[in-house]
């Protein structure tokens, strides 16, 4: 078994290593056959694994590969745990992986970098699979950091463009801040716990009762975990880009689509969303951070959406939905349901692989024009496309019977019914999101396959369904995302499937109060019918219908009364100029600063040189003294001699 | 007992003698021998550490492959040499880097050449004569010799302010070191003898030790460089040839961490710990102040030095939280913490050598070292460009690279002494990142920049060989550091044991 694992690490290692240093030996093909080959292999024993775990004939693993280093008592290794939550976790990247590597044979058809491109994204796939498959606090940051270099190497694949450039920088340093409090969380677990196994420190907080140990910091004293699961909590802000370290992700879309799909949307940062469920015997423990998270991921899924309103790059409007659908999962995960977060998390990983394959199926076809204001009517040049897309839309929305109306229906429900400060306020924005969702959804579908024809006559006259290779991955992805949600729902949520990785203490399990108004996944989808959530969604369906298809002249009218709003929002609530402005502009500023006043002016100015000087000029003076002439010596021997006297006179007087 | 080889003094002597040799009969038509000799000599050299290496036994704190001759009977001065834990590595990282520093100046270096690749060749023994010397009088001549050649090289193949940058050096140096001469006579004195062990078991009041401890301290700190006695790095590493930045960075600075390991903790414990206070703030300057100032920097050179002084800045802090964490009953932290002090010595010698060969690599080939004379070398370069990247990454302290071990035990360690040290320590998370990854970008992203940088040749056999290797390097001792860390445990456990103890009174103290 344990070979088995190993090979769904290393397989894409190896592929990435081959394609890496020696592309330039195998050849495109080679390159693309070697990683595909490779992915394909871990995705099909991922699978088989995860069978095995749903039919309950298979133990969690959680062994250790190797001692990275021994100090003192304390043993750091590098290891896997395998049990229900990463089998899932390991089966969506692989899958999703699989799809990416397929389709960027056609998507990246003419690059020159081909090679290079797949090296990348078989080790993006390794670095995930090592992040999700850890068993201890320090290989989770090993994989933590990978994917983060993967991406940042990713975004800057085109390294020429200049917005490439500063869109990679930008990612990995807003990460890096969110590193920061991750590693302090790290920190903080090995002093309260002693170990940074996983096993251990779980086992040790079943035990912790009454708030556990508190912690001294500034002002006043605070509960240790509350600290811990704040300082992680920021780690997956970062890397799941929550309001406010989410800024790098729209200026991710400048990295090729496929990347998109697979990094920005389906896994990578989905690994906050997993690293809080994973620690959920932590956060349990902090009613604290829970509210703190719950908070955080409402206003993101909420804020977020709106700015999906104004967009005008189609990879845009689906990055913008992104970060609200992480919002959704986040707060699920301050909700304490944390399987609910994880069944977002799988779904949304389907159907926004499946928009962004789209969206970059539509983006080959338009020659790299990404302006939604420059398409319309597509659907009659690319119908694959299209009705994939249809899919993947009425999943994002959360149409009934569709995988992500049960994974998002679960998720408001649950916060719903949790009782933890922030709730309520949760709750408004959670079920306002599901408007702005379907309005931004559908403004994006409209104005790109139906509406009319808005590209250039060179543009129009090239127009066709893109190849096989691009249109099989969005047939298979939009299969789960049509029916994924049927048959696991239940046992993800209300079943025991999750019972061995989750641990939910009794008093918050929102989803436990759930399962007792939950008769049966077929009564679920037609009560869906009925709520709230659903009658917005249509709502912003007819919002969406009228103002960018029927009535566009209403649009018009409503921007002319909305300028304010507008112009906040085409601004994404000034978050970026005021990092840009104000934070990098003062560290900027503080380093040059620095530099001319402390390093230049004062250390090596005053103190250094500025010593210097003054033996020089005491030499100088001194010099002076020392004239050559006879009776200058004369004179001085005479006036020393004379005070000499004159002291012994005083001194005996 | 059967003859023993004096392996230490064969990895002292023979490229110290070696590269007298070459001075002889300088005739410049025999450059290319000479080259090859150098090699020969340096990788002799390396090879010669390796059954210390292999017979060296790591569950044992003391000294081994020792050797002791009469030097100055009369003043109890011994020529004696041995390794431990802590000394071992550093050998073997000084010899390595010598064959990489030979190899670098293989083309770049056209004037001078034998006398250039014979003073590296003895800096390479008179370092490793540092680390090997276990007589107080023996490390000083050592410590004091091994500036004379790179005083030389920056003085002679150094850029056009290299008369102002190798005074700076020198003057600073020599003050600290000067301090620490009188304090070693004053041990000598005391205790009639110059074993460094025989000072490890003296008793003094905490004022004597606090007299030693700053003598020592001034010596260690200019030389690591800490905040505020570091404003000679930049300038010598800037006007240094890129084989003097090299040896500088990797290795120079590494001796004055070696001092507070190996004198000021275990000598003057008590005066160490009252003190230590002082010293993590000065550490968390350096990581913090020195970070944002090399944001600010424009020659690539100079970014580099200043980020070599926030990197030793986690060496500091590693060593002098041991006090807090000892008095906190944390045993096993503050090993971590010294280990990763030590880790990040060994991988800063990788990581920043490898740096100023990067480049150098573009200094031969355009002569500029200011970052606003590149951009989009990536096109014209790519496997410079990944091998950069795996640098650049490790000094931005990725995991998977050795650049991370060290900083992560640190300010884990640090945690526990206070969360506000790992709090400012962990800032080079992002500031580390931000000023090398923006350096990088803004030298090897983007559109060409102009017709010299497309015609840029890649790097060519030679200077793949020598930064592939430091790159694995990086990758080996960042993924599995264990074989490391297993090297240095008992040097460092009996340190964290024995050398940290009260030396007020002779109670309690650990006989050796």
């Amino acid at each position: 078994m344990q070979n088995t694992i190993l090979a769904i690490i290393l397989l894409p290692l190896l592929g990435a290593i081959i394609s890496g240093l020696f592309g330039r030996w195998i050849g495109r093909a080679g390159a693309h056959y070697v990683t595909i080959i490779g992915v394909a292999t871990s995705c099909l024993l991922s699978f088989q694994i995860l069978w095995q775990i749903t039919n309950g004939d298979f133990p969690v693993i959680n062994i250790q590969l190797y001692e990275w280093g021994r100090l003192g008592n304390l043993s750091l290794g590098i290891g896997v745990l395998l049990d229900p939550l990463s089998a899932v976790m390991i089966s969506v990247v692989t899958f999703v992986s699989l799809m990416v590597h397929i389709y960027t044979i056609g998507y990246m058809k003419d690059d020159p970098g081909y090679q290079r491109f797949f090296c990348y994204i078989s080790l993006f796939t390794f670095s995930m699979l090592t992040l999700v498959l850890s068993n201890n606090f320090l290989q989770l940051f090993f994989g933590w950091e990978a994917v983060g270099v993967v991406s940042y190497l990713l975004i800057g694949f085109w390294f020429k463009k200049d917005s490439a450039v500063f869109a990679n920088l930008k990612a990995f340093l807003v990460n890096r801040v969110g590193d920061f409090g991750f590693l302090l969380g790290i920190a903080g677990v090995l002093y309260y716990f002693g170990s940074l196994d996983y096993q251990s420190v779980f086992t040790q907080a079943k035990f912790i009762t009454d708030g556990g140990p508190v912690i001294s910091v500034g002002m006043g004293e605070w509960s240790a975990l509350t600290f811990i699961c704040i300082c992680l909590f920021i780690g997956a802000m970062g890397k799941s880009a929550q309001v406010p370290l989410h800024v790098w992700l729209p200026d991710s879309m400048e990295g090729p689509t496929p990347i998109s799909a697979l990094i920005h949307a389906a896994t990578m940062v989905t690994a906050g969303v997993f690293m809080v469920a994973r620690m959920s015997p932590l956060f349990e423990l902090s009613t604290t951070a829970l509210s703190f998270i719950l908070v955080i991921g409402a206003c993101t899924a909420f804020f977020m959406g709106l700015l999906g309103i104004v967009q005008q790059d189609i990879k845009r409007v689906v990055a913008y939905s992104t970060l609200s659908q992480l919002g959704y999962m986040v707060a699920a995960l301050g909700a304490s349901a944390y399987a609910a977060g994880i069944f977002h998390l799988m779904t949304h990983a389907f159907f926004k692989a499946l928009l962004f394959l789209a969206a970059g199926s539509v983006i080959v076809a338009m020659h790299h024009v990404q302006d939604i204001r420059k398409m319309g009517n597509l659907r009659k040049y690319m119908p694959v496309t299209y009705f994939t897309s249809l899919i993947g839309t009425l999943a994002l929305v959360g149409m009934p019977a569709f995988a992500g109306f049960y994974s998002k229906d679960a998720i408001i429900e649950a916060v719903r019914h949790t009782e933890i400060a922030g709730s309520s306020f949760a709750y408004v924005c959670l079920v306002a999101g599901v408007f702005f969702t379907a309005l931004y959804s559908f403004r994006v579908f409209f104005l790109v396959f139906h509406t009319k024809e808005r590209m250039d006559d060179h543009t129009r006259s090239g127009l066709k369904e893109s190849p096989l290779v691009i249109t099989l991955p969005l047939i298979l992805l939009a299969v789960p995302s049509f029916a994924i949600g049927w048959n696991t729902m239940e046992p993800m949520l209300f079943g025991d499937f999750f019972k061995q990785s989750i641990h939910v203490l009794p008093e918050h399990d929102s989803l436990a109060m759930m399962a007792r108004e939950f008769h049966g996944i077929r009564a679920f989808t037609l009560h869906g019918m009925a709520t709230l959530p659903f009658y917005l969604m249509v709502a912003g369906f007819i919002t969406a219908l009228m103002l960018f298809v029927i009535k566009p002249e209403w649009r018009t009218r409503l921007v002319s009364k909305l300028a304010l709003p507008e112009k906040i929002l085409s601004n994404h609530f000034y978050f970026d100029a005021f990092y840009q402005k104000v934070l990098v502009g003062l560290g900027l500023l503080t380093g040059k600063g620095l530099w001319k006043a402390g390093e230049q002016r004062i250390i090596d100015g005053m103190m250094v040189n500025g010593s210097a000087k003054l033996v020089n000029t005491f030499a100088a003076v001194i010099r002076h003294i020392q004239t050559g002439y006879l009776y200058h010596y004369a004179l001085l021997m005479l006036v020393g001699l004379l005070a000499v006297f004159l002291w012994l006179y005083f001194q005996v007087k | 007992m059967a003859y023993q080889v004096p392996w230490l003094s064969l990895i002292i002597w023979v490229p110290i003698l070696g590269g007298l040799s070459l001075l002889f009969g300088v005739d410049e038509t025999r450059v290319r021998l000479h080259r090859w000799l150098a090699l020969a000599l340096a990788i002799v050299t390396f090879a010669l550490t390796i059954p210390v290496f292999l017979n060296f036994d790591s569950q044992s704190a003391a000294l081994q492959f020792v050797e002791k001759d009469v030097w100055f009977e009369s003043l109890n001065i011994y020529y004696y040499v041995g390794v431990d834990g802590f000394t071992l590595p550093l050998i073997m990282l000084t010899s390595f880097m010598t064959i990489v520093v030979i190899l670098a100046a293989w083309r770049s270096v056209k004037e001078r050449v034998s006398l250039y690749l014979s003073l590296f060749l003895m800096m390479c023994g008179l370092m490793n004569g540092v680390f090997a010397a276990a007589d107080a009088i023996l490390f000083y001549v050592f410590w004091e010799a091994m500036l004379v050649p790179m005083f030389m090289a920056i003085g002679i193949w150094g850029g056009p302010n290299r008369v102002y940058a190798t005074i700076k050096f020198f003057l600073y140096t020599f003050i600290g070191s000067v301090l620490m001469l009188i304090a070693l006579i004053y041990l000598g004195i005391e205790t009639k003898s110059f074993e460094i062990a025989a000072f490890h078991q003296h008793p003094m009041t905490l004022e004597v030790q606090s007299y030693l401890f700053w003598a020592f301290f001034i010596a260690f700190a200019v030389k690591v460089p800490m905040w505020p006695v570091h404003t000679w790095l930049p300038d010598a590493h800037v006007e240094a040839p890129t084989g003097g930045s090299v040896i500088l960075a990797a290795i120079m600075l590494k001796m004055g961490a070696y001092g507070f390991i190996r004198f000021s903790l275990p000598i003057t414990p008590d005066a160490a710990a009252h003190w230590a206070d002082i010293v993590i703030l000065l550490s968390l300057i350096a990581v913090v102040y020195i970070g944002l100032v090399a944001l600010a920097q424009e020659d690539m050179k100079k970014l580099i030095a200043y980020s070599s002084i926030a990197h030793m800045g986690f060496v500091t802090l590693g060593f002098f939280i041991t006090f807090a964490l000892l008095s906190g009953e944390h045993k096993d932290i503050a090993i971590m913490g010294i280990q990763g002090g030590l880790i990040q010595m060994i991988s800063h010698g990788f990581i920043s050598g490898a740096m100023f060969l990067c480049i150098g690599v573009l200094y031969d080939r355009l002569h500029s070292r200011m970052i606003a004379d590149y951009g989009g070398v990536a096109n014209a370069m790519p496997k410079y460009a990944a091998l950069f990247m795996v640098f650049a990454m490790a000094n931005a302290g990725l995991p998977g690279t050795s650049g991370f071990v060290g900083e992560f035990m640190v300010i884990l360690a640090a945690f526990h002494a206070s969360p506000w040290y790992a709090f400012f320590a962990a800032t080079t998370l992002v500031l580390g990142a931000a000023y090398t990854l923006w350096m990088y970008r803004r030298v090897m992203f983007g559109e060409t920049a102009n017709n010299k940088i497309a015609a840029l040749k890649d790097l060519d056999m030679r200077e793949m060989l020598i930064l592939s290797s430091l790159a694995i390097l990086v990758f080996v001792f960042g993924l599995w550091p264990a074989p490391l860390l297993d090297l240095m445990s008992a040097s460092v456990e009996h340190l964290v044991e024995c050398g940290t103890r009260s030396k007020i009174s002779l109670e309690g103290m650990c006989k050796p």
